[in-house]
């Protein structure tokens, strides 16, 4: 962990100005949303657990849920100076884990994390300008506020930069 | 040192109704924890006809975490472990798990293989052989937990084959934690500690059975 890193656990979310660098650790099934304002150098990482919570009883955490996590981090960027029309999205993560029966609910929620997330940017009209996602292994993504590069690490398969 | 974490959701701030699922009480822990030694005592049995060395049980320690700390047992949300998942189905459904450290995971196979296994390799790398030897004790583990909770409560329940994964902590976490997440954030862990003879070896079983499964075992155990 080096300067200024602030951790988003599983099934939370946090806003960063610049030189902030948000990161979370071990994304599997969940999804790692960052959304970034290029202008105004403000950044927001949610790390998701479950593609819709008005399919869920237990909702009152908006973080463990796609559809009101996005909503939750939007606000909180906008309330940190952020504008909502330079803000763009860009999406780690919804692994299938295990080489499970994919018929089985509970072991496609990678994929529907994702389904999900990307119907909700489209409905925000917020553009989804790159995405790391699908595939059978975890990801530890770094967001940089300075500049909204999303560094993204695997354990034995290498990383990226988005 | 056996560890075995037996996860069952619990509710946190007591603002979920009771009949949605676990309010948590003494009886439940005492269940819960019946249904850990059991399970475990079954599993090591089994496991000690395996590797042909007696294993020792200790009694069941359990354990209310919040999910995001489970990792911790593990050792950190980035340390390498391997997953050992089987499936659950029939009258309870749902996932049952079995997790090592990878530094256990080798002493495992020496248990199991002995030392001198030809072609093995160090550290994180592992050969094939080495992970189906991994994967059958993973299902053996979880095979005998589920074995137990269906005989404890008078129900049918499958297991699916094994499925492995070696990667992150919180990654391999998080196919449970969803399961959980769709009723709690808080998580019971039941810690059963082993001792095969001069060899430490730890290892955590996790069952997640989905929201309906829950209250059907709570309610065969006779928790209201």
């Amino acid at each position: 962990m080096s300067r200024d890193m602030i951790v988003v656990g599983m099934a939370d979310l946090n806003v960063a100005a610049s030189p902030g660098i948000l990161t979370t650790i071990g994304l599997g099934s969940c999804v790692g949303i960052a959304l970034y304002d290029g202008a105004n150098k403000i950044a927001g990482l949610a790390h998701v657990m479950l593609p819709d919570s008005s399919q869920i009883k237990n909702n009152a955490n908006a973080a463990k849920f796609a559809d009101t996590a996005i909503v939750k981090l939007l606000s909180d960027m906008l309330r940190a100076g952020a504008r909502r029309e330079h803000i763009k999205a860009k999406l780690a993560g919804g692994a299938q884990m295990f080489a499970f029966n994919s018929s089985n609910e509970a072991m496609r929620i990678g994929d529907r994390n994702v389904e999900s997330t990307r119907k909700i940017l489209a409905e925000l009209r917020i553009p989804v300008v790159a995405a790391d996602t699908g595939a059978t292994y975890g990801r530890t993504v770094e967001l940089y506020a300075e500049d909204g590069r999303f560094v993204i690490k695997t354990v034995g398969r290498g990383g990226m930069t988005l | 040192m056996y560890p075995y974490y037996i996860l069952t959701s619990c509710h946190t701030k007591g603002d979920i109704p009771m009949d949605d699922l676990n309010h948590l009480n003494s009886t439940h822990f005492d269940i819960l924890k019946e249904i850990g030694n059991i399970g475990s005592g079954n599993g090591v049995t089994a496991l000690s006809k395996i590797i042909g060395r007696k294993v020792r049980m200790k009694t069941p320690v359990v354990v209310l975490a919040e999910f995001k700390d489970v990792a911790a047992f593990l050792g950190g949300p980035e340390q390498l472990v391997i997953g050992i998942l089987v499936g659950i189905s029939g009258d309870i459904n749902g996932i049952m798990m079995f997790l090592t450290k990878v530094g256990t995971a080798r002493k495992m196979l020496e248990i199991l293989m002995g030392p001198a296994v030809p072609g093995a390799q160090d550290g994180e790398e592992f050969t094939g052989m080495e992970l189906s030897a991994l994967k059958e004790i993973g299902n053996i583990m979880a095979s005998s937990y589920i074995g137990s909770l269906a005989g404890l409560i008078g129900k049918e329940v499958r297991p699916s084959v094994p499925y492995l994964s070696l990667d992150m902590a919180n990654a391999i976490l998080s196919v449970p934690a969803t399961e959980f997440g769709k009723s709690a954030d808080r998580a019971l862990l039941i810690e059963t500690l082993f001792e095969a003879e001069g060899e430490n070896v730890s290892g955590y079983c996790i069952l997640a059975p989905d929201v309906t499964s829950f209250q059907i075992i709570m309610r065969s155990l006779g928790a209201e």
